[in-house]
Protein backbone atom coordinates (compact mmCIF):
# COMPACT_ATOMS: atom_id res chain seq x y z
CA UNK A 1 0.00 0.00 0.00
CA UNK A 2 1.20 3.47 -0.79
CA UNK A 3 0.06 6.35 1.40
CA UNK A 4 2.16 9.30 0.28
CA UNK A 5 3.09 12.34 2.35
CA UNK A 6 3.53 15.80 0.79
CA UNK A 7 6.78 16.54 -1.02
CA UNK A 8 9.33 18.08 1.31
CA UNK A 9 7.88 16.58 4.49
CA UNK A 10 8.95 13.44 6.30
CA UNK A 11 8.36 11.18 9.26
CA UNK A 12 10.98 11.21 12.01
CA UNK A 13 11.42 7.85 13.73
CA UNK A 14 12.75 7.11 17.25
CA UNK A 15 16.49 6.69 16.46
CA UNK A 16 16.66 10.04 14.73
CA UNK A 17 14.34 11.71 17.23
CA UNK A 18 16.64 10.61 20.05
CA UNK A 19 19.59 12.33 18.33
CA UNK A 20 17.53 15.44 17.60
CA UNK A 21 16.50 15.59 21.25
CA UNK A 22 20.15 15.77 22.33
CA UNK A 23 20.55 18.79 20.05
CA UNK A 24 17.35 20.55 21.06
CA UNK A 25 17.96 19.92 24.79
CA UNK A 26 21.42 21.49 24.50
CA UNK A 27 19.98 24.49 22.65
CA UNK A 28 17.21 24.96 25.23
CA UNK A 29 19.85 24.90 27.96
CA UNK A 30 21.75 27.74 26.27
CA UNK A 31 18.59 29.79 25.69
CA UNK A 32 17.67 29.37 29.34
CA UNK A 33 21.14 30.36 30.52
CA UNK A 34 21.00 33.64 28.60
CA UNK A 35 17.54 34.45 29.89
CA UNK A 36 15.47 33.77 26.75
CA UNK A 37 11.90 32.67 27.43
CA UNK A 38 10.42 30.00 25.18
CA UNK A 39 7.21 30.77 23.32
CA UNK A 40 4.75 28.88 21.11
CA UNK A 41 2.61 30.62 18.57
CA UNK A 42 0.01 29.22 16.15
CA UNK A 43 1.39 27.55 13.02
CA UNK A 44 -1.52 29.16 11.15
CA UNK A 45 -1.86 32.94 11.14
CA UNK A 46 -4.04 35.36 9.22
CA UNK A 47 -2.25 36.03 5.95
CA UNK A 48 -3.06 39.73 6.27
CA UNK A 49 -1.22 39.87 9.61
CA UNK A 50 1.89 38.11 8.29
CA UNK A 51 1.81 40.38 5.23
CA UNK A 52 2.34 43.41 7.45
CA UNK A 53 5.97 42.33 7.68
CA UNK A 54 6.20 43.74 4.17
CA UNK A 55 7.16 41.93 1.04
CA UNK A 56 10.78 40.94 0.63
CA UNK A 57 12.62 43.30 -1.63
CA UNK A 58 14.57 40.65 -3.51
CA UNK A 59 13.65 38.11 -6.12
CA UNK A 60 15.88 35.11 -6.23
CA UNK A 61 16.99 34.65 -2.66
CA UNK A 62 13.75 35.46 -0.97
CA UNK A 63 11.63 32.38 -1.57
CA UNK A 64 12.33 31.55 2.06
CA UNK A 65 10.64 34.51 3.56
CA UNK A 66 7.17 34.44 2.18
CA UNK A 67 4.42 32.13 3.33
CA UNK A 68 3.84 29.43 0.72
CA UNK A 69 0.83 27.52 2.04
CA UNK A 70 -2.62 29.01 2.46
CA UNK A 71 -6.03 27.75 3.52
CA UNK A 72 -9.42 29.32 4.09
CA UNK A 73 -11.04 29.25 7.51
CA UNK A 74 -14.77 28.72 8.14
CA UNK A 75 -15.52 32.39 7.50
CA UNK A 76 -13.55 32.58 4.28
CA UNK A 77 -10.55 34.43 5.74
CA UNK A 78 -7.17 33.43 4.31
CA UNK A 79 -4.83 31.70 6.75
CA UNK A 80 -1.15 31.04 6.01
CA UNK A 81 1.32 28.61 7.51
CA UNK A 82 4.12 30.67 9.04
CA UNK A 83 7.41 30.69 7.09
CA UNK A 84 9.45 31.80 10.08
CA UNK A 85 9.03 32.69 13.75
CA UNK A 86 10.35 36.23 13.57
CA UNK A 87 7.14 37.71 12.20
CA UNK A 88 4.81 35.89 14.65
CA UNK A 89 7.01 36.98 17.56
CA UNK A 90 6.92 40.57 16.30
CA UNK A 91 3.13 40.27 16.44
CA UNK A 92 3.29 38.82 19.97
CA UNK A 93 5.48 41.69 21.15
CA UNK A 94 3.21 44.36 19.68
CA UNK A 95 0.04 42.82 21.08
CA UNK A 96 0.96 41.00 24.30
CA UNK A 97 3.91 43.10 25.42
CA UNK A 98 2.72 46.49 24.19
CA UNK A 99 3.80 48.30 27.36
CA UNK A 100 6.52 46.07 28.75
CA UNK A 101 9.90 47.67 29.32
CA UNK A 102 12.45 46.34 26.80
CA UNK A 103 14.68 44.49 26.20
CA UNK A 104 12.59 41.37 25.66
CA UNK A 105 14.17 37.98 25.11
CA UNK A 106 12.29 35.14 23.41
CA UNK A 107 13.33 31.77 22.07
CA UNK A 108 11.48 29.06 20.19
CA UNK A 109 11.64 25.58 18.77
CA UNK A 110 9.05 25.43 16.06
CA UNK A 111 8.18 24.07 12.65
CA UNK A 112 8.04 26.57 9.80
CA UNK A 113 6.80 26.02 6.26
CA UNK A 114 8.41 27.14 3.04
CA UNK A 115 7.86 26.59 -0.64
CA UNK A 116 11.43 25.54 -1.34
CA UNK A 117 12.66 22.91 -3.79
CA UNK A 118 12.94 19.93 -1.45
CA UNK A 119 16.45 18.53 -1.09
CA UNK A 120 18.81 17.36 1.60
CA UNK A 121 18.61 19.63 4.62
CA UNK A 122 16.02 21.76 2.84
CA UNK A 123 12.58 20.42 3.74
CA UNK A 124 9.34 22.32 3.25
CA UNK A 125 8.43 21.68 6.86
CA UNK A 126 11.52 22.60 8.84
CA UNK A 127 12.22 22.57 12.56
CA UNK A 128 13.89 25.79 13.62
CA UNK A 129 15.44 26.86 16.90
CA UNK A 130 16.18 30.51 17.45
CA UNK A 131 16.01 33.63 19.53
CA UNK A 132 14.64 37.14 19.12
CA UNK A 133 16.16 39.97 21.15
CA UNK A 134 13.74 42.88 21.06
CA UNK A 135 14.59 46.41 22.15
CA UNK A 136 18.36 46.07 22.20
CA UNK A 137 19.89 48.23 19.47
CA UNK A 138 23.10 47.76 17.49
CA UNK A 139 25.85 47.12 18.25
CA UNK A 140 25.14 45.74 21.73
CA UNK A 141 22.15 43.60 20.78
CA UNK A 142 23.88 42.24 17.69
CA UNK A 143 26.90 41.21 19.76
CA UNK A 144 24.63 39.43 22.24
CA UNK A 145 22.85 37.53 19.46
CA UNK A 146 26.18 36.41 17.99
CA UNK A 147 27.38 35.34 21.43
CA UNK A 148 24.26 33.27 22.06
CA UNK A 149 24.57 31.79 18.56
CA UNK A 150 28.15 30.64 19.15
CA UNK A 151 27.21 29.27 22.58
CA UNK A 152 24.45 27.24 20.90
CA UNK A 153 26.80 25.77 18.31
CA UNK A 154 29.43 25.03 20.96
CA UNK A 155 26.82 23.39 23.18
CA UNK A 156 25.74 20.94 20.48
CA UNK A 157 29.39 20.10 19.81
CA UNK A 158 29.85 21.53 16.31
CA UNK A 159 33.60 22.00 15.82
CA UNK A 160 34.50 23.80 12.64
CA UNK A 161 31.68 26.28 12.16
CA UNK A 162 32.14 29.86 11.06
CA UNK A 163 29.79 32.83 11.19
CA UNK A 164 29.63 34.93 8.02
CA UNK A 165 28.88 38.50 9.07
CA UNK A 166 27.71 41.22 6.72
CA UNK A 167 25.50 44.26 6.71
CA UNK A 168 22.22 44.47 4.77
CA UNK A 169 22.56 48.25 4.48
CA UNK A 170 26.22 48.27 3.39
CA UNK A 171 25.79 48.01 -0.37
CA UNK A 172 22.88 50.45 -0.32
CA UNK A 173 24.84 53.12 1.52
CA UNK A 174 27.84 52.53 -0.70
CA UNK A 175 25.67 53.01 -3.80
CA UNK A 176 24.28 56.17 -2.30
CA UNK A 177 27.66 57.65 -1.44
CA UNK A 178 28.99 56.80 -4.91
CA UNK A 179 26.11 58.53 -6.61
CA UNK A 180 24.08 55.61 -7.99
CA UNK A 181 20.59 56.85 -8.82
CA UNK A 182 17.83 55.52 -6.51
CA UNK A 183 16.03 54.03 -9.52
CA UNK A 184 19.05 51.87 -10.37
CA UNK A 185 19.70 50.62 -6.85
CA UNK A 186 17.08 47.93 -6.46
CA UNK A 187 18.12 45.97 -9.56
CA UNK A 188 21.76 46.09 -8.49
CA UNK A 189 20.86 44.94 -4.99
CA UNK A 190 18.82 41.99 -6.20
CA UNK A 191 21.66 40.98 -8.54
CA UNK A 192 24.01 41.04 -5.59
CA UNK A 193 21.55 39.14 -3.40
CA UNK A 194 21.68 36.37 -6.03
CA UNK A 195 25.49 36.69 -6.05
CA UNK A 196 25.58 36.92 -9.80
CA UNK A 197 28.79 38.90 -10.12
CA UNK A 198 28.84 38.59 -13.90
CA UNK A 199 25.45 40.29 -14.17
CA UNK A 200 26.46 42.81 -11.50
CA UNK A 201 29.51 43.74 -13.59
CA UNK A 202 27.35 44.08 -16.67
CA UNK A 203 24.72 46.21 -14.91
CA UNK A 204 27.33 48.46 -13.35
CA UNK A 205 28.99 49.04 -16.70
CA UNK A 206 25.74 50.58 -17.95
CA UNK A 207 25.67 53.21 -15.18
CA UNK A 208 26.91 56.70 -15.78
CA UNK A 209 29.17 56.93 -12.74
CA UNK A 210 32.93 57.21 -12.41
CA UNK A 211 34.91 54.14 -13.46
CA UNK A 212 36.54 53.91 -10.01
CA UNK A 213 33.12 53.91 -8.33
CA UNK A 214 31.95 51.18 -10.65
CA UNK A 215 34.98 49.05 -9.87
CA UNK A 216 34.51 49.61 -6.17
CA UNK A 217 30.87 48.50 -6.34
CA UNK A 218 31.91 45.28 -8.05
CA UNK A 219 34.93 44.59 -5.87
CA UNK A 220 33.71 45.49 -2.37
CA UNK A 221 30.93 42.87 -2.16
CA UNK A 222 33.51 40.21 -3.04
CA UNK A 223 35.64 41.10 -0.01
CA UNK A 224 35.49 38.55 2.77
CA UNK A 225 37.85 37.26 5.42
CA UNK A 226 39.08 38.17 8.89
CA UNK A 227 39.17 41.55 10.65
CA UNK A 228 41.61 42.81 7.99
CA UNK A 229 38.52 43.26 5.79
CA UNK A 230 37.47 46.05 8.16
CA UNK A 231 40.88 47.56 8.84
CA UNK A 232 41.78 47.72 5.15
CA UNK A 233 38.56 49.52 4.23
CA UNK A 234 39.08 53.18 3.40
CA UNK A 235 37.11 56.11 2.05
CA UNK A 236 33.38 55.46 1.54
CA UNK A 237 33.86 51.75 2.31
CA UNK A 238 35.27 52.56 5.73
CA UNK A 239 32.11 54.51 6.51
CA UNK A 240 29.94 51.68 5.24
CA UNK A 241 31.62 49.11 7.52
CA UNK A 242 31.44 51.33 10.63
CA UNK A 243 28.49 49.31 11.92
CA UNK A 244 30.35 46.01 11.54
CA UNK A 245 33.40 47.48 13.24
CA UNK A 246 31.40 48.53 16.30
CA UNK A 247 29.87 45.03 16.60
CA UNK A 248 33.25 43.37 16.23
CA UNK A 249 34.72 45.48 19.03
CA UNK A 250 32.14 44.10 21.45
CA UNK A 251 32.75 40.41 20.70
CA UNK A 252 34.68 38.18 23.09
CA UNK A 253 37.70 36.55 21.47
CA UNK A 254 36.13 33.07 21.18
CA UNK A 255 33.18 34.53 19.27
CA UNK A 256 35.32 36.94 17.25
CA UNK A 257 37.56 34.10 16.09
CA UNK A 258 34.54 32.40 14.47
CA UNK A 259 33.58 35.43 12.39
CA UNK A 260 34.26 35.77 8.68
CA UNK A 261 33.38 39.23 7.42
CA UNK A 262 31.54 39.13 4.13
CA UNK A 263 30.83 42.52 2.59
CA UNK A 264 28.63 40.92 -0.06
CA UNK A 265 26.24 39.33 2.45
CA UNK A 266 23.05 41.36 2.20
CA UNK A 267 20.59 38.88 3.64
CA UNK A 268 17.99 36.97 1.70
CA UNK A 269 15.03 38.14 3.76
CA UNK A 270 13.54 41.53 3.04
CA UNK A 271 13.06 42.78 6.61
CA UNK A 272 16.75 42.82 7.54
CA UNK A 273 18.09 46.31 8.08
CA UNK A 274 21.61 46.08 9.54
CA UNK A 275 23.95 43.27 10.48
CA UNK A 276 23.12 39.95 8.83
CA UNK A 277 24.81 36.64 9.49
CA UNK A 278 24.91 33.05 8.30
CA UNK A 279 26.33 29.90 9.87
CA UNK A 280 28.63 27.72 7.78
CA UNK A 281 30.22 24.38 8.42
CA UNK A 282 32.53 22.54 6.04
CA UNK A 283 30.36 19.43 6.43
CA UNK A 284 27.41 21.07 4.65
CA UNK A 285 27.20 22.86 1.31
CA UNK A 286 24.56 25.35 2.46
CA UNK A 287 24.16 27.56 5.54
CA UNK A 288 22.98 25.89 8.76
CA UNK A 289 21.16 28.98 9.88
CA UNK A 290 21.33 32.71 10.00
CA UNK A 291 19.86 35.90 11.27
CA UNK A 292 20.23 39.61 11.48
CA UNK A 293 18.89 42.93 12.64
CA UNK A 294 15.36 43.94 11.76
CA UNK A 295 14.99 47.36 13.30
CA UNK A 296 11.90 48.34 11.30
CA UNK A 297 9.79 45.19 11.49
CA UNK A 298 8.33 45.78 14.97
CA UNK A 299 7.22 49.27 13.97
CA UNK A 300 5.04 47.76 11.23
CA UNK A 301 3.15 45.92 13.98
CA UNK A 302 2.78 49.08 16.04
CA UNK A 303 5.57 48.90 18.57
CA UNK A 304 8.69 50.46 17.13
CA UNK A 305 11.70 48.72 18.68
CA UNK A 306 15.10 47.72 17.31
CA UNK A 307 15.53 43.95 17.21
CA UNK A 308 17.87 41.15 16.23
CA UNK A 309 17.51 37.39 16.03
CA UNK A 310 18.73 34.16 14.53
CA UNK A 311 17.37 30.75 13.60
CA UNK A 312 19.12 27.42 13.19
CA UNK A 313 17.79 24.61 11.03
CA UNK A 314 17.82 21.61 13.37
CA UNK A 315 17.94 19.10 10.52
CA UNK A 316 20.88 20.85 8.89
CA UNK A 317 22.66 21.09 12.21
CA UNK A 318 22.17 17.36 12.63
CA UNK A 319 23.57 16.63 9.15
CA UNK A 320 26.60 18.83 9.84
CA UNK A 321 27.24 17.19 13.21
CA UNK A 322 27.00 13.73 11.67
CA UNK A 323 29.34 14.82 8.84
CA UNK A 324 31.93 16.21 11.24
CA UNK A 325 31.74 13.02 13.28
CA UNK A 326 32.46 10.88 10.24
CA UNK A 327 35.05 13.30 8.89
CA UNK A 328 33.12 13.40 5.64
CA UNK A 329 30.82 15.98 4.23
CA UNK A 330 30.25 18.30 1.40
CA UNK A 331 33.45 20.32 1.53
CA UNK A 332 35.53 17.93 3.60
CA UNK A 333 36.75 15.39 1.03
CA UNK B 1 49.67 22.81 -2.72
CA UNK B 2 48.01 21.76 -5.96
CA UNK B 3 47.52 24.34 -8.73
CA UNK B 4 43.89 24.73 -7.64
CA UNK B 5 44.81 25.37 -3.98
CA UNK B 6 42.99 22.26 -2.84
CA UNK B 7 39.72 23.22 -4.51
CA UNK B 8 37.55 20.64 -6.21
CA UNK B 9 36.28 21.79 -9.60
CA UNK B 10 33.34 20.40 -11.57
CA UNK B 11 34.30 20.21 -15.25
CA UNK B 12 31.70 19.83 -18.02
CA UNK B 13 32.09 17.06 -20.57
CA UNK B 14 30.82 17.92 -24.03
CA UNK B 15 31.17 21.14 -26.01
CA UNK B 16 32.95 23.08 -23.26
CA UNK B 17 35.32 20.24 -22.33
CA UNK B 18 38.30 20.91 -24.63
CA UNK B 19 38.58 24.59 -23.77
CA UNK B 20 38.06 23.90 -20.07
CA UNK B 21 40.93 21.39 -20.12
CA UNK B 22 43.08 24.02 -21.86
CA UNK B 23 42.14 26.49 -19.15
CA UNK B 24 43.13 24.02 -16.42
CA UNK B 25 46.43 23.31 -18.18
CA UNK B 26 47.06 27.04 -18.26
CA UNK B 27 46.59 27.10 -14.49
CA UNK B 28 49.27 24.42 -14.11
CA UNK B 29 46.96 21.43 -13.60
CA UNK B 30 48.37 18.16 -14.98
CA UNK B 31 45.62 17.30 -17.47
CA UNK B 32 47.29 14.34 -19.19
CA UNK B 33 44.91 11.75 -17.74
CA UNK B 34 41.93 14.05 -18.11
CA UNK B 35 42.66 14.21 -21.84
CA UNK B 36 43.40 10.53 -22.33
CA UNK B 37 40.79 8.83 -20.18
CA UNK B 38 37.29 9.85 -21.23
CA UNK B 39 35.55 7.16 -19.15
CA UNK B 40 36.96 8.21 -15.81
CA UNK B 41 34.83 10.68 -13.84
CA UNK B 42 36.75 11.43 -10.67
CA UNK B 43 40.32 12.77 -10.88
CA UNK B 44 41.02 13.18 -7.19
CA UNK B 45 44.74 13.84 -7.44
CA UNK B 46 44.14 17.02 -9.49
CA UNK B 47 40.86 18.04 -7.81
CA UNK B 48 38.68 17.55 -10.90
CA UNK B 49 35.33 15.83 -11.32
CA UNK B 50 33.73 15.54 -14.75
CA UNK B 51 30.05 15.40 -15.63
CA UNK B 52 27.51 16.60 -18.15
CA UNK B 53 27.20 20.39 -18.16
CA UNK B 54 23.67 20.46 -16.77
CA UNK B 55 24.81 18.50 -13.68
CA UNK B 56 27.52 21.01 -12.77
CA UNK B 57 25.20 23.36 -10.78
CA UNK B 58 23.80 20.35 -8.91
CA UNK B 59 27.21 19.20 -7.67
CA UNK B 60 28.35 22.73 -6.88
CA UNK B 61 25.15 23.60 -5.02
CA UNK B 62 25.53 20.49 -2.86
CA UNK B 63 29.15 21.35 -2.14
CA UNK B 64 30.52 18.15 -3.71
CA UNK B 65 32.56 20.54 -5.84
CA UNK B 66 33.71 23.91 -4.50
CA UNK B 67 33.62 25.56 -7.92
CA UNK B 68 32.49 24.53 -11.37
CA UNK B 69 32.37 25.56 -14.99
CA UNK B 70 29.21 25.43 -17.06
CA UNK B 71 27.37 27.35 -19.76
CA UNK B 72 25.15 30.35 -19.08
CA UNK B 73 22.41 28.41 -20.92
CA UNK B 74 22.48 25.77 -18.16
CA UNK B 75 22.42 28.41 -15.42
CA UNK B 76 19.52 30.26 -17.04
CA UNK B 77 17.54 27.06 -17.49
CA UNK B 78 17.97 26.15 -13.82
CA UNK B 79 17.55 29.66 -12.43
CA UNK B 80 14.54 30.99 -10.60
CA UNK B 81 12.06 32.04 -13.31
CA UNK B 82 9.77 34.12 -11.15
CA UNK B 83 10.38 36.13 -7.97
CA UNK B 84 9.90 33.78 -5.08
CA UNK B 85 10.45 30.61 -7.05
CA UNK B 86 13.49 28.72 -5.79
CA UNK B 87 16.49 28.48 -8.13
CA UNK B 88 19.96 27.00 -7.80
CA UNK B 89 21.89 28.38 -4.85
CA UNK B 90 25.23 28.94 -6.55
CA UNK B 91 27.30 32.08 -7.00
CA UNK B 92 28.24 33.17 -10.50
CA UNK B 93 31.75 34.56 -10.26
CA UNK B 94 33.23 35.02 -13.70
CA UNK B 95 32.42 35.09 -17.40
CA UNK B 96 35.10 32.87 -18.93
CA UNK B 97 34.20 34.15 -22.41
CA UNK B 98 34.67 30.86 -24.25
CA UNK B 99 31.99 28.50 -25.55
CA UNK B 100 30.24 31.44 -27.15
CA UNK B 101 26.76 30.45 -28.36
CA UNK B 102 23.47 32.21 -28.92
CA UNK B 103 20.08 31.03 -27.74
CA UNK B 104 17.85 31.61 -30.74
CA UNK B 105 14.32 31.18 -31.92
CA UNK B 106 14.34 29.53 -35.34
CA UNK B 107 11.73 28.36 -37.81
CA UNK B 108 11.60 26.90 -41.30
CA UNK B 109 12.73 29.37 -43.95
CA UNK B 110 10.19 31.22 -46.07
CA UNK B 111 7.19 32.97 -44.51
CA UNK B 112 7.41 32.72 -40.71
CA UNK B 113 5.08 29.83 -39.72
CA UNK B 114 5.17 30.80 -36.04
CA UNK B 115 3.80 34.27 -36.79
CA UNK B 116 1.03 32.74 -38.84
CA UNK B 117 0.15 30.27 -36.08
CA UNK B 118 0.07 33.07 -33.56
CA UNK B 119 -2.15 35.23 -35.74
CA UNK B 120 -4.62 32.55 -36.79
CA UNK B 121 -4.55 30.07 -33.90
CA UNK B 122 -3.46 32.33 -31.05
CA UNK B 123 -0.72 29.94 -29.94
CA UNK B 124 2.55 28.83 -31.47
CA UNK B 125 4.03 25.45 -30.78
CA UNK B 126 7.69 25.46 -29.92
CA UNK B 127 10.14 22.59 -29.35
CA UNK B 128 13.18 22.99 -27.15
CA UNK B 129 15.65 21.38 -24.78
CA UNK B 130 15.34 24.55 -22.67
CA UNK B 131 11.63 24.67 -21.71
CA UNK B 132 12.11 27.18 -18.90
CA UNK B 133 14.15 29.65 -20.93
CA UNK B 134 11.68 29.32 -23.81
CA UNK B 135 8.62 29.79 -21.59
CA UNK B 136 10.11 32.86 -19.95
CA UNK B 137 11.08 34.37 -23.29
CA UNK B 138 7.57 33.87 -24.61
CA UNK B 139 6.14 35.52 -21.50
CA UNK B 140 8.55 38.41 -21.79
CA UNK B 141 7.62 39.00 -25.40
CA UNK B 142 3.90 38.65 -24.74
CA UNK B 143 3.23 35.61 -26.90
CA UNK B 144 1.35 32.43 -26.11
CA UNK B 145 3.24 29.24 -26.79
CA UNK B 146 2.82 25.56 -26.25
CA UNK B 147 6.26 24.35 -25.21
CA UNK B 148 7.19 20.84 -26.31
CA UNK B 149 10.23 19.49 -24.49
CA UNK B 150 12.49 17.20 -26.53
CA UNK B 151 15.74 15.56 -25.48
CA UNK B 152 17.50 15.11 -28.82
CA UNK B 153 17.83 16.80 -32.21
CA UNK B 154 15.44 19.71 -31.92
CA UNK B 155 15.75 20.48 -35.66
CA UNK B 156 13.56 17.48 -36.38
CA UNK B 157 10.50 18.95 -34.66
CA UNK B 158 9.64 21.74 -37.16
CA UNK B 159 10.58 19.57 -40.16
CA UNK B 160 7.94 16.99 -39.22
CA UNK B 161 5.35 19.68 -38.63
CA UNK B 162 5.10 18.93 -34.91
CA UNK B 163 5.93 22.54 -34.06
CA UNK B 164 6.28 25.87 -35.83
CA UNK B 165 9.43 27.03 -34.05
CA UNK B 166 12.34 25.91 -31.92
CA UNK B 167 14.41 27.56 -29.20
CA UNK B 168 17.94 26.21 -29.23
CA UNK B 169 21.57 27.04 -28.72
CA UNK B 170 23.67 27.65 -31.80
CA UNK B 171 27.32 28.53 -32.27
CA UNK B 172 27.67 28.91 -36.03
CA UNK B 173 24.16 28.25 -37.32
CA UNK B 174 25.43 25.46 -39.58
CA UNK B 175 23.15 22.75 -38.20
CA UNK B 176 20.15 25.02 -38.50
CA UNK B 177 20.99 25.92 -42.10
CA UNK B 178 21.55 22.27 -43.04
CA UNK B 179 17.99 21.56 -41.96
CA UNK B 180 16.53 24.54 -43.82
CA UNK B 181 15.89 26.52 -40.64
CA UNK B 182 16.53 30.23 -40.18
CA UNK B 183 17.16 32.27 -37.06
CA UNK B 184 14.25 34.64 -36.45
CA UNK B 185 15.22 36.05 -33.06
CA UNK B 186 18.31 36.06 -30.88
CA UNK B 187 17.35 35.53 -27.23
CA UNK B 188 20.55 35.63 -25.24
CA UNK B 189 24.29 35.21 -25.70
CA UNK B 190 25.75 32.36 -23.64
CA UNK B 191 29.35 31.75 -22.58
CA UNK B 192 31.11 29.54 -20.04
CA UNK B 193 30.83 30.74 -16.44
CA UNK B 194 32.72 29.99 -13.26
CA UNK B 195 30.32 29.23 -10.41
CA UNK B 196 30.97 28.57 -6.71
CA UNK B 197 29.29 26.91 -3.78
CA UNK B 198 28.07 29.58 -1.30
CA UNK B 199 29.70 27.97 1.72
CA UNK B 200 33.00 27.26 -0.07
CA UNK B 201 32.98 30.90 -1.23
CA UNK B 202 33.30 31.86 2.45
CA UNK B 203 35.28 29.02 4.00
CA UNK B 204 37.76 28.76 1.12
CA UNK B 205 37.75 32.42 0.16
CA UNK B 206 41.51 32.79 -0.25
CA UNK B 207 41.77 29.82 -2.62
CA UNK B 208 38.76 30.95 -4.66
CA UNK B 209 39.95 34.56 -4.88
CA UNK B 210 43.38 33.45 -6.03
CA UNK B 211 41.83 31.24 -8.69
CA UNK B 212 39.66 34.16 -9.83
CA UNK B 213 42.66 36.44 -10.04
CA UNK B 214 44.60 33.97 -12.16
CA UNK B 215 41.62 33.43 -14.44
CA UNK B 216 41.10 37.16 -14.90
CA UNK B 217 44.79 37.65 -15.66
CA UNK B 218 44.87 34.97 -18.33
Amino acid sequence: MIHPIPSGTRDVLPDETRELRVITDALRGVFERYGYGEVYTPALEYESVLAQAGHPAYGAGSADARPAYRVFDESGAVLALRSDMTVPIARVVATRYANTEPPLRFCYLAHCYRGVRPQRGQPRELLQAGVELIGSPAPKGTAEALTVLCSCLDAVGLQDYRIGLGDASLFGSLMESLGVKPSDREALLSTLAARDFVALDERLSRLSIAVESRELLLEVPQRRGGPEVLSEADGPVSEAVAGLRSVYELLASDVASRVIFDLGLVGSIGYYTGAVFEVYDPALGSPIGGGGRYDELLGRFGRSLPAVGFALGIERLHIALAGEERGTGALLS
Amino acid sequence: MSPLNGLTIAVPRGALFAETVELLSGLGVDTAELRSNDRKLLFEEIGVITMRPSDVPTYVEAGSADVGITGKDVLLEQASQHPGEPGREVYELLDLAYGRCTMVLATKSGPDPSAEALRRLGVMRLATKYPRIAARYMEETGRQAEIVEVKGSVELAPLTGMVEAIVDLTATGTTLREHGLVVREEIVLCTARLIANPVAHKLKSAAIDELLERLRAR
